[in-house]
């Protein structure tokens, strides 16, 4: 699903902020990646997003090594790929359907299939009742609920979350965990970005540790 | 792109003018101060261009004819003068015609001594073409083409009148680009300054859209039909606020300065208006347009 070979990225300054990174995350896998702040974990996450593209080495996500996409075809690229922020970066001024139906109305979808569909959504994130709700009416955990839902609403193969739960209190960090769960049991790969290891310890994931840009661990789960 | 979304973009670009309420204002009304500031300037630029047109056309070239000249002569010369293209128009004058104008003008309540001529015709070889060019800097290749025409004694010409007039004309054509330009340039300058701070407000959305995959076209529609929308209206609000001024100021010269109707003609509201309607909307919605698409190429890049 995602391929990463011998990865480097560095920005103006020179310094790497990866360097030689090597993985593979198969498709339907449940990822977390830690390290302290400054390691490379929003730079891997970027690169992922085709924000910008590696210094060296290449990247494949689904057989294809993103550095040939075009700029035309980054957009479709993107569709594939869910994402979910620290900031939740919902839009103010638009309440949570129409936060959600936004993320269908820039594919161009069809009306019918955006009510139905963000309806739906917001149903299994448990925010049905408050689909007329504006951001700033709601707490941290169910800001972040709606940004989850708009990242699945989709269908994407891949959710890439950047951390998701370092706004919110312990309890309604759990509770998004277990969301970003359920969604990678439909089949869906998730890839959590976070420096939170009670969370980390707290599920039985893969967990790849970045530091100064370098991979310094790679944790398969515990067999159950 | 599908009906569907254009709708959808046309509705976010009307919102987002009222988002931005106070932004899509000051838009406004730059684009209708600059507009304005054209629509008075060119009505007063066409009217003195007219004023100068007819002052032009009032310059007569006068052709005299040789003594042994015919009347099959004169009739050739006629004939070349109606060719030439710069010739806005022109009259035989006969010497009867010429001495009776003369008499009206000079012997106007001593016409006893008009009388003492009796029959005679002292301007008897008078007989002339008189010449009026629609474009009097045309005078002097004009009057050098008629000098070597058979039968043409003398040609009579105001040098001084067509100089002015020809200098007076480029005076305007140049200060008339000069202030269109200078004009253009302000408003370029500050819609793009306040689309970008328009954008620059919603920064964060428009990165949103980039990453939950919006194309291009989509990212920048609402923001064109924002550009669009506020070039049309403001220059809609100057091209109305003109057409009333012009028309009551044209009726309060027409009626204070009655005396002058002989002299100073005025161009029609008509007229002015189907110039300055056309380039005035091609410049507002040009403007809004391009201001937008140049400022939105910044904030793509996400």
């Amino acid at each position: 699903m995602i391929r990463l070979e011998n990865v480097s990225k560095s920005y103006e300054k020179g310094v790497p902020a990866l360097n030689d990174v090597s993985l593979h995350i198969k498709p339907g896998e449940f990822v977390f990646v830690t390290g302290p702040s400054g390691s490379g974990k929003s730079t891997l996450m970027k690169l992922l997003l085709h924000e910008f593209t590696p210094t060296s080495g290449k990247i494949f996500v689904n057989g294809k090594d993103i550095a040939n996409i075009r700029h035309k075809g980054v957009p479709f690229y993107r569709r594939n790929i869910g994402v979910v922020f620290q900031d939740f970066r919902l839009l103010p001024d638009r309440n949570v359907f129409e936060n959600v139906a936004f993320a269908m109305k820039v594919i161009e979808a069809p009306k019918k299939e955006i009510k139905d569909k963000v309806s739906h959504v917001l149903a299994t994130v448990g925010l049905a009742s408050k689909y007329r709700s504006y951001p700033r009416q709601l707490s941290g955990g169910e800001q972040q609920r709606v940004a989850i839902a708009r990242a699945i609403v989709n269908v994407p193969k891949i959710i890439l979350a950047d951390e998701p739960t370092g706004n919110l209190d312990i309890n309604n960090a759990r509770e998004i965990m277990r969301l970003l769960d359920d969604i990678n049991k439909g089949g869906t790969t998730v890839l959590v970005v976070t420096h939170n290891l009670d969370i980390v310890h707290s599920m039985n994931k893969r967990v790849i540790s970045i530091k100064n840009g370098c991979l310094v661990s790679d944790v398969a789960p515990e067999e159950d | 792109m599908k009906l569907s979304t254009f709708f959808y973009n046309v509705g976010q670009g009307f919102k987002n003018i009222w988002r931005n309420k106070m932004f899509s204002l000051a838009s406004i009304a730059t684009m209708s101060a600059c507009i304005f500031l054209l629509g008075i300037f060119m009505s007063i630029g066409l009217n003195f261009k007219k004023m100068v047109k007819n002052a032009e056309e009032s310059v007569a070239v006068t052709v005299f004819f040789k003594d042994d000249v015919t009347d099959q002569q004169i009739k050739e010369i006629g004939e070349k003068i109606k060719d030439r293209p710069e010739v806005a128009r022109y009259k035989f004058v006969s010497a009867d015609e010429a001495w009776a104008t003369f008499k009206k003008d000079f012997f106007k309540g001593h016409e006893d001594a008009a009388k003492s001529f009796g029959e005679d015709n002292p301007l008897a070889k008078s007989a002339n073409y008189q010449i009026f060019l629609s474009d009097v800097s045309k005078q002097s290749s004009l009057v050098a083409y008629l000098k070597t025409l058979d039968g043409v004694r003398q040609v009579n010409q105001s040098e001084a009148a067509a100089h002015t007039l020809t200098d007076f004309n480029k005076l305007i054509s140049f200060i008339f680009i000069g202030v269109i330009a200078i004009l253009i340039a302000v408003a370029v300058f500050l819609i793009s300054n306040t689309i970008t701070v328009g954008i620059s407000v919603r920064k964060d959305e428009i990165a949103i859209m980039k990453l939950i995959g919006a194309k291009d076209s989509f990212v920048r529609a609402p923001f064109i039909v924002e550009g669009v929308t506020i070039g049309f209206v403001g220059s809609i609000i100057p091209l109305v606020i003109v057409w009333f001024l012009y028309g009551n100021i044209l009726e309060y010269i027409r009626r204070k300065f009655a005396f002058l109707a002989n002299v100073m003609t005025f161009v029609p509201e008509r007229t002015v208006f189907n110039l300055l309607i056309p380039i005035s909307l091609l410049i507002g919605i040009g403007l809004g347009f391009l201001g937008s698409r140049i400022t939105l190429k910044h904030h793509l890049n996400v």
